[in-house]
């Protein structure tokens, strides 16, 4: 053969050419996009104490409500002269912990429920399948603004009221695939070998349906955000002087005409975390759900 | 049939007992709304005095007890507040909250439904990417932050429509347009997948081979098809007409239920609450319901299967 194959001709790539490249190919610009962005959430979330240049409290009287783009205060200052970009910065840190926390509470309490309705039929069942329709009778943000505002809001109970939210879809996901599972082979036969229910449910069903339960708390994980800053900006969610992305929106309100920054800079962190974690999720629904195509 | 609406009716009955069961305990747990109402100095008599006329010194089942008996005969209890009758009270907020929810959810069915049905007949195409993009967009935008945006826009920068209040109809526009964003976005996305779903299916390939026009396969073979799965949708949106519009109520300052349900909250007004979470829940129950019913009319594989 008289071509040659110019490829084999040039130096071996660099690993991190590779990686690149194995990146480009895999990953749409947008998810990737997403990604980075959430990396950056993450990374302001676990460092925002080190990088926010104010404490949150701090007033500046000297400069209130000062406009964004000076360098002392990059983002502007509110009412009070308090620097916005340090409040953001712990506000992500403060919405990224409730929705993380009430995430994980949520996916381990209906999972559980789930596998107790697949495992026991009957009655359990019956009750779970009422509880859930409990839940969907009742508006989310509803029943929370009920129980905050009569129970008076503080960070746990918010966490453990959000850790709610959205358990009936993995209760209903983790019930099907486990009574599906129980028909398949391998959880009968671990059954046969004498394995506890506990041992079949977390070592043998739970990892087969992981990849499905991920796929829904990526769903849940945004709309717990939302809920979270909906209720925050209705004064029921985080209470001053601690701040969340909602809080800001609403203590922003008031000033929209005069500063209207105040409420921009966290509605902007709100809408690209939520899109990008949309973004993000579909791509990972793609990747990892054995239930569709 | 009737067997499976029989259990379907038991289950909404169940679920709204929960519910009422669910908001008295909370209600009632949660401190005493004589400390709210009357002020943190008032004396000792005036306190006991105000809990003995409200019934609340009594054991909580027996409070219960006459909650349940008193709602059989019609009677929801009497705001703390006003005086006034709860039912009264809520169901003069109801007409001001359908004024903004009635419309925005017309709307949503009227842009929502089309847009995604059009985007899967053109899939990849340039109106497709469109469609998605703003639908993604319409729901990941919440409805605070899409309100304050438009107020800022329309009302302080270019000062064309007003920012709050319920004066005139020209009130209702961006509070409607607020509220029926992200529902378009979600029904535009529903329906698209809904429709690509179904125009994948033989029977589709079976009508277009055997000559029949496109608008026919679309209108006659395809839509009722995929019309099961925004039927979900829809009814749930139904469901929240009542309760949809809390935070967009708050807003705009509208005098709706949503209103009229964070005041009272703030107030402890324990009838007035448990009544807003008793209507709110019906609605929510009775829509479920109808949806389900509907799934049997017009899916007949779901009716015989419910029924066993």
């Amino acid at each position: 053969m008289a071509t040659i194959n110019l490829s084999e001709t040039s130096r071996p790539p660099g690993w991190y050419a590779t990686f690149i490249k194995r990146l480009r190919r895999n990953v749409p610009f947008t998810v990737g996009l997403g990604i980075v962005w959430l990396a950056a959430m993450v990374a302001v979330a676990i460092f925002a104490d080190q990088i926010r240049p104010y404490n949150i409290t701090a007033m500046d009287l000297s400069s209130r409500l000062s406009h964004p783009g000076a360098l002392k205060h990059l983002l502007g200052t509110d009412e009070l002269g308090r620097d916005v970009l340090s409040r953001l910065l712990q506000s992500v840190r403060v919405s990224l912990i409730i929705a993380f926390g009430a995430t994980i509470l949520s996916a381990v309490f209906g999972t559980a429920l789930g596998f107790a309705a697949a495992q026991f039929r009957g009655a359990v069942e019956h009750l779970v399948l009422v509880l859930a329709d409990f839940q969907a009778a009742l508006p989310f943000l509803i029943m929370s603004l009920a129980v905050l505002a009569f129970f008076g809001s503080s960070m746990v109970l918010l966490v453990c009221l959000m850790g709610f939210y959205g358990w009936e879809r993995y209760a209903r996901i983790a019930r099907g695939l486990a009574i599906s599972a129980s028909s398949q082979g391998y959880a009968a036969s671990v059954v046969q070998l004498g394995a506890t229910p506990a041992r079949v449910y977390f070592h043998h069903i739970l990892p087969n349906v992981a990849s499905t339960l991920i796929v829904s708390m990526t769903l849940t994980f945004p709309e717990i955000i939302l809920m979270e800053s909906g209720l925050s900006f209705l004064g029921l969610g985080v209470q001053p002087p601690e701040t969340s992305l909602g809080n800001m929106v609403g203590f922003g309100r008031e000033y929209l005409t005069r500063a209207p920054w105040i409420m921009l800079a966290p509605s902007v962190v709100i809408v690209l975390t939520t899109l990008s974690i949309s973004i993000v999720g579909d791509w990972l629904r793609d990747k990892l759900d054995p239930t569709l195509s | 049939m009737i067997r499976f609406i029989a259990v379907r009716l038991l289950r909404a009955l169940i679920t709204i007992f929960a519910v009422v069961t669910f908001a008295f305990v909370v209600l009632r747990m949660s401190g005493d709304p004589a400390q709210v109402m009357l002020g943190p100095d008032v004396p000792q008599e005036a306190v006991d005095a105000f809990r003995r006329s409200w019934g609340l010194d009594q054991p909580l089942w027996v409070q219960y007890l006459a909650y349940i008996r008193s709602i059989f005969t019609g009677d929801f209890g009497v705001s703390m507040r006003d005086k006034a009758s709860a039912l009264d009270l809520v169901l003069q907020r109801v007409p001001a909250t359908l004024q903004l929810t009635v419309p925005a959810l017309l709307l949503k069915l009227a842009l929502g439904i089309p847009a995604g049905v059009y985007a899967a007949l053109h899939r990849q195409s340039f109106a497709d990417r469109g469609v998605i993009l703003l639908a993604v967009l319409g729901f990941t935008i919440p409805s605070f932050v899409m309100g304050l945006l438009l107020v800022l826009i329309f009302a302080v920068i270019l000062g064309v429509l007003p920012s709050g209040g319920q004066d005139t109809w020209v009130h209702g526009i961006l509070p409607t347009i607020t509220m029926s964003i992200g529902g378009i976005g979600i029904l535009a996305r529903f329906s698209r997948s809904a429709m690509i779903e179904v125009m994948g299916q033989p029977y589709i390939r079976t009508a277009s081979a055997k000559g029949l026009k496109w608008g026919d396969v679309v209108w006659n073979h395809a839509l009722p098809n995929a019309a099961v799965p925004i039927v979900t949708i829809v009814g749930f949106m139904v469901g929240s007409l009542i309760a949809g519009a809390v935070v967009v109520e708050s807003i705009f300052s509208w005098p709706g239920i949503g209103r009229l349900l964070i005041v009272s909250v703030g107030n402890r007004d324990l009838a007035v609450v448990q009544c807003i979470l008793l209507i709110i829940a019906a609605t929510m129950v009775v829509s479920n319901l109808v949806v389900d019913l509907l799934y049997g009319w017009l899916d007949p594989r779901l009716r015989s299967n419910a029924a066993h």
